[in-house]
C-alpha cells in the first residue's frame, strides 16, 4: 500500500508539475485570479471562501476515518459504521462541491479546451476528484461490509488500508489547494 | 510453453477447476492455463506472448533494413516507413523486452526466495492478461487504416510519431487517423500490467523470503528484480500523466501541447524522458542480474565482489533519475542544464564499470565450461561494454550535437538492448530452461544460435556506427546515392537477416529440445541457487518444504564443502535436503478465471474513447467499466482458497 502511494505521488506530482509550468501560460482569458487581455481585464475564476469550506470538509473527512478504524480495533463495529458512513458523506459532499464548482466555472467560460488554465485545472482537479471517487467507492463498500458484520479487529487491517488511501488523497488536496488556489 | 493441448470434449470450467486441483501440474487444458495463478505457467506464458511479439517486431525491421538496403527505394513509403519503426520499437521495447524480463521474474523469483508463489498470485495472472490485451490492441492499430478508417485501402493505421512520440507532433493536427490513440492507450494498459507486476514483485521479495535468507544472501537476480520492480512503481505514473495529456489534448482538444495556446513542447519531452530514463535500467538491471547468475555457475567460482555488484545496481537505479536530459541537449535548455547532465552521465558509467570488473573478475581463475548460456553472458559483457562506452560518448555534449538523431544514436543503443539486455535474456533462457521444461536445450543448436546471433548483430550494427559519424540521419525512409551510405547500408540488411536466421535456429532449437527424450534432472549445470535444489520442471508448490537458508549460494554449500586453502570438495551428507519430505501436499490458492475477465475491460473502454464519435463504439465505455467493476468485486469476494 505504502508502494502505491508512493506510485501515486509521482502520478500527481507529473499533474501539479504540469499546473505549475503553465501558471500564466495561458493567452486566452478566462484565469484563476484578475488579468488583463488586449487592455480588458477578467475577472478571477477562483472563489477561494468557497474552496476553503469544501477542502475542510474532505479534512474532517480524514478525522472520520480516524474514528472508524479506532472504532473498529477496540472492536465497535457500531461506531465503524457510523464513522464509515459520516467519511463517505463527507468525501460526497466534497464531489458536490467540485461539481458545483466546475459548472460554475463552465458557465463563465472556461472548458477543458478553452486555454492552458483550462486544460490543466480541469485535468488536475478531475483526476483528484476521480480518487476521492474510488475512495468514496472504498468506504461504501467497507460500509456495506460493515453492516453485514463481516468486519472484525480481526480484519481492521482492509479499514487501515482504506484509511491509508482516504489520508493520502486528502493530503493531495492539501497540496493542491495550497499551490493551485492559494499562492497565486 | 508445453503441450497447450485443447481436450475432447471441452470440459467446463468447474470440471476444469476441479481437475487443476486433483492432478496438479500434469493438468494441461486449456482452462488450466486460462485460470492458472501458478507463477510458473504464468511465467511460461509472458515468455511465449513475448517471443511471439519479438517475431513481429524482427519482421518490421527485416522489412525496414530491406527498404534501407540499397539508396532510393520505395519497397515502403515515407508513411508506411515512420509506422513500421514506431511499432518496432514500441513493441520491442514494451511488448518484448519487458515482458520477457517478467516472465524470468515470474519463473525465478519464487523459486530463489524459498515461496511457493508470489505474493497476490491472482493479480499476477492480471498482469499477464493485460499485458497481452494491451500488446494486441495496439497491433491492431495495424489493421484500422489511415485516415479514413478503412480496412481495404492497404493503408497501415499504426502510430507514427517514432517510440518516444514527441508531443506536439502526436497531436491531432500532425498526426491524423487513430494510430497514436491506440500507442498512448496501449501504452497505459501496459502501464497497469506493469505497475501491478511491479508491486508485486516488490512485495513479494521483501515480505516473502524463506527463513534465513537476508537481503545480503539474496541472488543478485533478485537484488535487480527487488530495483527494477521500484524503477517501475515510480517511473510508470510519470508516462501515465503524459500520455492521459496527449490524449485529452487529441480526444478533447484540450491545450496540454497546443503551442499556439501557450504550451511548451518540452513539457513531453521531460515527462517522456523523466520516465524513458530510469526505462532504460528497466530493460536492462534484469538481464544484468541473469548474467551475475550465469557467470558464477559455469565459472565454478561465486561471485566476484557481491556486495558491489548489488550496490551499483542500486546506485544505477537511484542516477537513472538524474540523467533524463541528455536525451535533450539540442533542445537549448542551456549549458549549465546541459553541462550538469553531461556529468550526472558521465558518473552512471561509473557503477556500470564495476559491474562489468566483477563479471571479468567472476571468470578470472575459474574453472570455466564454455556453454551457450555463458557464450551469450560473455557476448552480454563484450557488447554491452561497446555500448556503454558509446553511451559516455553522448554524454558529452558538443559530441552529442554531433551525433543527434544519426545512426550513431541507433547503434549505441541497439548495442545496449540487444548486445545487452537480449544477449542477457537468451542466456537465461537457455539456462534455465532444463529447470522448467527437464530438457537441456540442444547444445550444438545453442552454439550455432549464438554465433549467428553474434556475427550477424556485429554486422548490423557496426555499419550503423560509421553511417551515423558519416552523418546520415536516423527515421529518413530512405537516402540519396552518392553518399557512400550504400555499402554500410547494404551490410547492416545482411546482418539483420543473419540474426533473423539465428532466431529461426533458436525456434527449432526449442522444438528439438522438448521433444528430447533425455531428462536434465534437477541440477544439470551444478547450480548455486535455490531453484536447483528442487525438481525439473518443479512441483506446483516448488517446495515440499519451506528451506532454510544460510549462506549466499545455498544449494553450492549444501553440495561442497569448502577446505582450508579454498578449494572445494564434494560434501558427504547431510545439510538441508531440499527434496525431501513428500508427505502431504501443500495447500495453494485455487485457479481463477476472475483476473482475466477484468483485465478485458480496460481495452474495451480505449476502443470506446478513440472511436467516441461512433454511437456503436461509444458504448465500449460503460461496458467495459462495468466488466472491469464486476470483475474487481468479483476478485474481493472470492475466496482465494477454497
Amino acid at each position: 500500500m505504502w508502494l502505491f502511494l508512493a506510485s501515486e505521488t509521482l502520478f500527481f506530482g507529473g499533474l501539479i508539475g504540469t499546473y505549475l509550468l503553465y501558471r500564466d501560460a495561458s493567452v486566452a482569458p478566462p484565469c484563476a485570479t484578475d488579468c488583463t487581455f488586449d487592455g480588458v481585464t477578467y475577472q478571477g475564476l477562483y472563489d477561494i471562501p468557497f474552496t476553503s469550506v469544501s477542502a475542510f470538509v474532505l479534512l474532517m473527512s480524514s478525522v472520520t476515518m480516524v474514528l472508524a478504524l479506532a472504532a473498529i480495533q477496540r472492536n465497535d463495529r457500531r461506531g465503524l459504521q457510523i464513522w464509515l458512513a459520516a467519511t463517505a458523506l463527507l468525501g460526497i459532499t466534497f464531489l458536490a462541491g467540485q461539481a458545483f464548482e466546475f459548472t460554475e466555472f463552465y458557465h463563465e467560460g472556461l472548458a477543458l479546451n478553452t486555454n492552458l488554465f483550462g486544460t490543466t485545472f480541469f485535468v488536475l482537479t478531475g483526476f483528484h476528484g476521480a480518487h476521492v471517487s474510488v475512495g468514496v467507492l472504498i468506504l461504501l463498500a467497507l460500509w456495506i461490509m460493515a453492516r453485514r458484520g463481516r468486519i472484525t479487529n480481526e480484519n481492521a487491517l482492509n479499514v487501515e488500508l482504506a484509511g491509508l488511501y482516504w489520508h493520502f488523497v486528502d493530503i493531495v488536496w492539501i497540496v493542491i489547494f495550497t499551490l493551485v488556489y492559494l499562492i497565486q | 510453453m508445453a503441450g497447450l493441448a485443447i481436450e475432447q470434449p471441452a470440459p467446463t470450467l468447474g470440471q476444469a477447476i476441479r481437475r487443476i486441483r486433483e492432478e496438479g501440474a500434469t493438468y494441461q487444458g486449456l482452462w488450466s492455463w486460462l485460470t492458472t495463478i501458478d507463477h510458473k505457467r504464468i511465467g511460461m506464458l509472458y515468455g511465449a506472448t513475448a517471443m511471439f511479439f519479438f517475431l513481429v517486431g524482427g519482421i518490421e525491421a527485416l522489412i525496414l533494413r530491406l527498404q534501407l538496403a540499397r539508396p532510393e527505394q520505395t519497397l515502403v513509403d515515407p508513411d508506411q516507413f515512420n509506422r513500421l519503426f514506431t511499432m518496432h520499437g514500441t513493441t520491442m521495447i514494451f511488448l518484448v523486452v519487458m515482458p520477457l524480463s517478467n516472465a524470468f521474474f515470474n519463473l525465478l523469483i519464487p523459486l530463489m526466495i524459498g515461496a511457493r508463489d508470489v505474493a497476490f498470485p491472482r493479480l499476477n495472472a492480471f498482469s499477464y492478461w493485460t499485458f497481452l490485451f494491451g500488446g494486441l490492441f495496439m497491433m491492431a492499430s495495424f489493421f484500422t487504416g489511415n485516415p479514413a478508417g478503412s480496412f481495404i485501402e492497404g493503408h497501415l493505421g499504426a502510430p507514427d510519431g517514432g517510440w518516444f512520440g514527441y508531443a506536439p507532433l502526436t497531436r491531432g493536427e500532425f498526426s491524423a487517423g487513430t494510430g497514436i490513440d491506440y500507442w498512448a492507450f496501449g501504452l497505459l494498459i501496459l502501464g497497469v500490467a506493469s505497475m501491478a507486476g511491479g508491486f508485486n514483485f516488490a512485495v513479494t521479495i521483501i515480505n516473502m523470503r524463506a527463513p534465513g535468507l537476508t537481503l545480503f544472501r539474496m541472488p543478485v537476480f533478485v537484488w535487480m528484480t527487488l530495483v527494477t520492480s521500484f524503477l517501475i512503481i515510480f517511473a510508470m505514473p510519470i508516462i501515465t500523466v503524459a500520455l492521459f495529456q496527449i490524449l485529452f489534448d487529441r480526444i478533447f482538444a484540450a491545450n496540454f501541447f497546443n503551442v499556439a495556446a501557450g504550451g511548451t513542447p518540452l513539457l513531453w519531452q521531460h515527462m517522456f524522458w523523466l520516465f524513458g530514463h530510469p526505462e532504460v535500467y528497466i530493460l536492462i538491471l534484469p538481464a544484468m542480474g541473469i548474467v551475475s547468475e550465469i557467470l558464477p555457475t559455469f565459472s565454478r567460482k561465486p561471485l566476484f565482489g557481491y556486495p558491489f555488484v548489488v550496490f551499483s545496481g542500486i546506485a544505477i537505479a537511484f542516477m537513472s533519475w538524474g540523467v533524463w536530459a541528455h536525451h535533450m541537449y539540442t533542445t537549448g535548455l542551456g549549458s549549465v542544464a546541459n553541462a550538469a547532465f553531461g556529468v550526472s552521465t558521465i558518473l552512471i558509467a561509473v557503477p556500470t564499470g564495476i559491474k562489468i570488473f566483477n563479471w571479468l573478475g567472476t571468470m578470472w581463475g575459474g574453472s570455466i565450461s564454455l556453454k551457450t548460456p555463458l557464450l551469450f553472458a560473455v557476448g552480454f559483457i563484450a557488447m554491452f561494454t561497446i555500448g556503454g562506452l558509446t553511451g559516455v560518448m553522448h554524454s558529452v555534449v558538443p559530441s552529442d550535437y554531433q551525433q543527434q538523431d544519426t545512426y550513431f544514436v541507433v547503434a549505441h543503443f541497439h548495442q545496449v538492448l540487444v548486445g545487452g539486455a537480449l544477449f542477457g535474456l537468451f542466456g537465461g533462457i537457455y539456462y534455465w530452461f532444463p529447470k522448467f521444461t527437464g530438457k537441456l536445450m540442444n547444445e550444438p543448436l545453442g552454439q550455432l544460435h549464438f554465433w549467428g546471433m553474434f556475427i550477424g548483430f556485429n554486422l548490423t550494427f557496426q555499419p550503423m556506427m560509421i553511417l551515423g559519424l558519416m552523418g546520415m540521419i536516423r527515421r529518413t525512409a530512405t537516402y540519396e546515392d552518392g553518399l557512400g551510405y550504400g555499402l554500410w547500408n547494404m551490410m547492416s540488411t545482411v546482418g539483420a537477416f543473419v540474426i533473423a536466421a539465428s532466431v529461426l535456429v533458436f525456434l527449432i532449437n526449442v522444438v528439438v529440445s522438448m521433444r528430447s527424450r533425455e531428462e536434465a534432472g534437477a541440477d544439470p549445470w551444478d547450480g548455486r541457487t535455490l531453484e536447483w535444489g528442487i525438481p525439473s520442471p518443479p512441483p506446483a508448490y516448488n517446495f515440499a518444504t519451506i528451506p532454510e537458508v544460510n549462506a549466499l549460494d545455498p544449494v553450492w554449500h549444501e553440495k561442497y564443502v569448502e577446505k582450508e586453502a579454498g578449494e572445494t570438495v564434494p560434501a558427504m551428507a547431510g545439510g538441508a535436503d531440499l527434496h525431501a519430505a513428500e508427505g502431504e501436499t501443500p495447500h495453494l490458492p485455487s485457479p481463477s478465471i476472475i483476473p482475466l475477465i477484468a483485465s478485458i475491460g480496460p481495452a474495451l473502454i480505449a476502443a470506446g474513447f478513440i472511436y467516441i464519435d461512433n454511437p456503436w463504439v461509444m458504448p465500449l465505455i460503460p461496458i467495459g467499466a462495468v466488466i472491469t467493476m464486476v470483475g474487481l468485486i468479483a476478485w474481493a469476494l472470492e475466496p482465494a482458497t477454497e
